[in-house]
């Protein structure tokens, strides 16, 4: 990697700083990272270009929705911060897909993007062990000498540390574009990292090109509301956090408008001019998040678009405009906005924009984060190909929690697709890496009746006590939901309902069969159209507990036979997943392997046997081989 | 680790075959299946220790199979190292493949190639060297399965399950974006809609397993018995259709029943035809033996030729045979029709459409019956290109998948929430994509980005 001559030079290098841990970048991952390695003890030092983009929200203003949600609550069942964070300054809450099914409800939350920016910065502030720095990262390498990675700033200042976790977002070579004119510069008008790709690239990491964008923010007062449809929050609202014990209430409106012909028009007559469709732009850009030229070209058919109207905090009177993000000129977005009902007078504080930046495949990275061929380096978030804050802190916690433990000598996490949405988002980029930025949904797990958002403690919170991120007090309280969810499962399988003229009432109102002899509660929620509430009034001995325990201990009954089923596809997913392949194999020594597969395993060098099944082109034949040679291998060990 | 099953005798005509079961539940399922003819039914083999046989019949739902011996090997001294039961049956690809359909339906997985080698190595009952002449071995079927594979995406075989495929993803795709997009502008699901289309390919998927049976009674032959008192031309009729075929009739070889067997073709199909003594009570030993087998070959067959004199009215003693057979898959052949027909047909309406009038003597009316048989098989819509299922495999797949599907109708009936559904939709889909290797989730995620305009 290093020549010799090098090193020499190397060695002789001054160092001005030594930490465990350095996070390059501060936003959603680069929080995670940095809060989960200073907590578990390791000396942290985070960096950003600029202090006041710390933890910001370049995008939407809002946090959560379908299978965001499910990660959110999981990085806080792991430990981490943004479920808390959240809770503390949402401006509307609500859970989506009610009614649909336990799988897919989603929490999501309207943020104050500014207050968000404040709490988290001041949380990384007064952590312990903690250092926030602003300082532009242009260099990094790894020094063979003192067994360190060596970062250097713009101002050539020399930091050293064990692990580095790369979080750069959309600043890599950050390019924005809007219409004919284009320029380096990173997210919200800030300086890009224009100087550490090219760092990157002499470590040999592979770089891609990707795109995305940000639709305009524009004046509330000068949006006419009359006649556009409100959205507005839960009355009872579910907080993200374990933690939070009361929540506060819904402070705002969202609204919704559609486009129409006029904007069509307008946006086709001067599509040449953006930047996506006059060539100018070579990144991939997001499938699940079109511009709105984007939704126009590729469905001609559709009339109108629906977008949302989204306010951007309290302290200020810029709104977002959801489902409206353009690469258009200017002056065409103007005209363009303006044709939408309510948007007549629009003043646009903020112009939309797409911007291009860096990301490293992330099929060079094993499910720990940590790079195949750099050990102590790590990606996280936007860097490996995904997009939104909540995949992005999903990583970041995974990467900072496996440079600690990677600091301290034990062994590194994998969550499995089978524990959560975090290892499954994990899993799917490394193994089958991304085309395109990799947003989470609920269909991209195949566990989803297991994976659900009120058990995300039960899945990952033994997981974070273990590691050392959940203290002991949040600790006690889990366990006692537990036992107190088990006893109410076992009493509601115990209890007899007796039939009653009320009940049997009840129970027709539901459009179910009314009952002859007594059953046993359980065998009534097992009914779909039956709730627990249904139940109150014919259930004397239900104890007085938290209602989200009866959620849960319903959804259980209602869903015991899918979730068996999962299980046991979970339980057959592990027994491959805990056959180790060691990181020295040579596929193309091993007889029976198709030549595809030899490729497909030598470029992915998957861990275990579970994500060598996982990688499109190694078939079920192959994986017996593999198996074989394997089992031979250790029985050799063995012999000897 | 699964429970796998295979034939392990050479597949074709011989003394015995044997069907090796080998995992975990081997003994449960063999139970599931084997009667035995001394003692109960259920727990016979799970309660005997290895290296143990048990003498018994096996059956496929109410169909008695064959009479068999069961051997129990226990884990580790077997084969594989594992739980086995051996039931070896009677030679010959019919009787020994559908042992094997019963023993797969009851919850075994088909064996892959090299299988059970596999196993016995990775539990330790095999040395190194000759678990590297496995792999050569998994490789080279491998590669032969994978030219089948190849022949198979390119013909109308997986044509068929190719469009049944793109049909789940694009109703998972539905479902995806309604669960993963709930605040945008798209169709909403309709849940009878959605019932329907589920029905809809169930139906396809029955019609392709049905296509199969079809296609295994045109490679087997249809079990066909003829039925009748005395003289009313029965052998006639045997040696009509057999001698206009002379050349293709075949004996079967090793026979030692009574009745007498032999295959001739009416037309395209095959049939094996049995000429079943006469049946009615008798209190004479040895006939009784006789009748009693008649009876079982007609249990067995898939159809029956029951033979009346036209030439005279009908007797009771036509009647009481009559009353003892299954109608629904009797043809009524009116027998010396050139002679005269005096038969009230009236009373034979419940036979409608399978009435021929015939007359085996001057070889009159075979064609009709032809034509009937065709009818009762399925064959007349019948395509032969169209074989969609060409092996145990496939045609266990597809079960499978119909199995889920039905649950789902049912659940949906039952009220479950849609995110359930999808969960199930999504098994039925990996059913067919296992059968080539494609990832279910990048195609639905793929397929709803092409097909919705959706985002923020």
């Amino acid at each position: 990697m290093i020549q010799e001559d090098e090193v020499n030079n190397i060695s002789k290098i001054k160092i001005n700083e030594n930490y465990d841990i350095s996070i390059i970048g501060a936003g959603h991952a680069g929080i995670e990272a940095g809060l989960a390695s200073a907590r578990l003890g390791c000396k942290t030092i985070v960096f950003a270009i600029n202090l006041d983009s710390v933890g910001n929200c370049p995008c939407n203003p809002s946090i959560g929705g379908t299978a965001k949600g499910h990660l959110v609550r999981e990085i806080d069942a792991l430990g981490g911060e943004m479920g808390r964070t959240t809770d503390e300054c949402f401006l509307q809450s609500r859970m989506l897909n009610l009614g649909k099914g336990p799988a897919v409800h989603s929490l999501r939350a309207q943020i104050d993007r500014n207050k968000y920016k404040e709490i988290m910065k001041h949380k990384l502030e007064l952590q312990e062990n903690l250092y926030l720095k602003q300082a532009e990262i242009i260099d990094i390498f790894y020094d063979n000498h003192s067994k360190n990675w060596i970062l250097t700033s713009r101002n050539g200042i020399k930091y050293a540390s064990k692990c580095v976790i790369l979080a750069t977002g959309t600043f890599l070579e950050g390019v924005v574009h809007i219409g004919e004119t284009s320029y380096q510069s990173g997210p919200d008008g800030i300086f890009p990292a224009v100087l550490l790709g090219d760092s990157l690239r002499k470590l040999g990491i592979g770089l891609r090109r990707f795109k995305t964008g940000t639709p305009a923010r524009v004046l509330r007062s000068s949006i006419n509301f009359e006649g556009l449809e409100e959205q507005c929050g839960d009355e009872n609202i579910v907080p993200f956090s374990y933690d939070t014990e009361s929540i506060g209430e819904n402070k705002v409106k969202c609204y919704i408008s559609w486009t129409n012909d006029k904007t069509k028009e307008v946006i086709l007559k001067n599509i040449h001019r953006a930047p996506m469709y006059s060539g100018k732009i070579e990144g991939v850009g997001p499938r699940y998040c079109p511009s709105i030229e984007d939704k126009i070209v590729r469905f001609p058919d559709k009339k109108r678009h629906q977008m949302f109207i989204e306010p951007c905090g309290l302290n200020t009177e810029e709104m977002y405009l959801q489902g409206m993000s353009t690469s258009l000129p200017e002056e065409v977005q103007t005209e363009m906005y303006k044709t939408i009902p309510g948007l007549e007078n629009v003043k646009i504080m903020r112009f939309a924009y797409a911007i291009e930046y860096d990301i490293a495949d992330p099929q060079q990275m094993n499910a720990t984060l940590e790079f195949k061929e750099h050990a102590g380096l790590f990606g996280a978030g936007q860097f490996n190909g995904s997009s939104g804050y909540e995949e992005a802190a999903a990583q970041g916690l995974v990467a900072g929690i496996n440079a600690a433990l990677r600091i301290k000598n034990k062994e590194l996490l994998i969550l499995d697709r089978g524990t959560s949405y975090i290892g499954t988002l994990i899993d799917d980029l490394v193994t089958k890496g991304v085309n395109d930025p990799y947003r989470m949904m609920t269909s991209r797990s195949e566990y989803r009746l297991v994976l659900r958002q009120d058990n995300a403690d039960e899945r990952l919170t033994p997981i974070g006590r273990e590691i050392g991120l959940i203290g002991d007090e949040r600790y006690k309280k889990f366990i006692e939901n537990l036992n107190l969810k088990n006893e109410e499962k076992k009493r509601v399988k115990n209890v007899v309902i007796v039939p009653s003229e009320e009940l049997n009432k009840m129970l027709v109102s539901r459009e179910t069969s009314p009952i002859t002899t007594g059953v046993k509660m359980s065998d009534l929620l097992k009914r779909p159209q039956i709730t627990y509430r249904d139940l109150e009034d014919f259930d004397a001995t239900r104890p007085q507990i938290d209602k989200s325990i009866f959620e849960k201990v319903e959804v259980e009954i209602k869903y015991e036979g899918y979730i068996a089923r999962q299980n046991n596809q979970i339980k057959e997913l592990r027994r491959l997943e805990e056959k180790i392949i060691p990181s020295d194999i040579d596929y193309k020594k091993i007889r029976g392997l198709r030549l595809e597969a030899i490729e497909k395993l030598g470029k992915i060098r998957p861990q275990n046997i579970g994500q060598a099944s996982r990688i499109s082109g190694v078939s079920p034949a192959d994986i017996s081989v593999l198996i074989i040679w394997l089992a031979s291998k250790m029985r050799k060990k063995e012999e000897n | 680790m699964s429970t796998i099953a295979a034939i392990s005798t050479a597949q074709g005509a011989g003394g015995i075959g044997v069907i090796r079961i080998s995992g975990e539940d081997s003994v449960k399922i063999a139970d599931k299946i084997f009667v035995p003819f001394v003692g109960e039914k259920g727990k016979c083999l799970q309660n005997l220790s290895g290296y143990r046989a048990k003498y018994g019949r096996v059956l496929h739902g109410n169909d008695l199979i064959d009479d068999v011996i069961a051997l129990v090997f226990r884990a580790p001294h077997s084969y594989t190292g594992e739980d086995v039961v051996e039931i070896s049956c009677h030679g010959g690809l019919y009787i020994t493949k559908r042992v094997l359909r019963a023993v797969l339906e009851s919850g075994a997985a088909l064996a892959e190639p090299g299988e059970f080698t596999k196993r016995a190595f990775l539990n330790g009952k095999m040395d190194l060297s000759q678990a590297e002449a496995v792999m050569d071995l998994i490789s080279a079927r491998g590669k032969r399965a994978n030219q089948i594979a190849f022949g198979m995406r390119e013909g109308k075989l997986s044509g068929k399950i190719a469009k049944i495929k793109e049909e789940l993803v694009e109703i998972l795709a539905g479902l995806s974006v309604w669960a993963d997009y709930p605040e945008e502008d798209i169709p909403q699901v309709d849940e009878n809609m959605l019932k329907n289309s589920i029905k809809k390919i169930c139906k396809k998927l029955h019609a392709m397993i049905d296509n199969y049976d079809t296609f295994k009674c045109i490679k087997e032959g249809i079990k066909t018995a003829i039925v009748g008192r005395p003289n009313v031309g029965k052998s006639t009729l045997m040696n009509c259709l057999s001698d206009s075929q002379k050349s293709i009739v075949t004996d079967i070889p090793g026979t030692t029943r009574d009745a007498i067997e032999e295959t001739v073709m009416i037309g395209d199909i095959p049939v094996l035809l049995v000429d079943t003594a006469g049946i009615r009570d008798t209190l004479d030993k040895v006939e009784k033996i006789g009748v009693e087998k008649a009876r079982k070959y007609i249990d067995e067959s898939e159809i029956i030729l029951f033979m009346i004199d036209a030439s005279s009215a009908l007797c009771d003693e036509d009647r009481e045979l009559l009353d003892k057979l299954d109608k629904s898959k009797t043809i009524i052949i009116l027998n010396k029709c050139d002679i005269a027909v005096k038969v009230d047909v009236q009373e034979l309406s419940t036979f409608k459409n399978r009435i021929v009038e015939l007359s085996a003597l001057k070889g009159q009316g075979i064609e009709k019956l032809k034509e009937i048989i065709e009818n009762i098989v399925g064959l007349s819509n019948f395509e032969p290109s169209d074989t969609v299922v060409c092996n145990e495999r496939q045609l266990l797949a597809l079960k499978k998948a119909v199995k889920i599907l039905k649950e789902i109708i049912n659940q949906m009936n039952f009220g479950i929430t849609l995110d359930a559904v999808t969960v199930l939709i999504q098994d039925t889909l990996s059913v067919f994509m296992e059968l080539t290797g494609e990832n279910v989730s990048e195609a639905v995620v793929n397929k709803v980005f092409s097909k919705f305009c959706v985002g923020k």
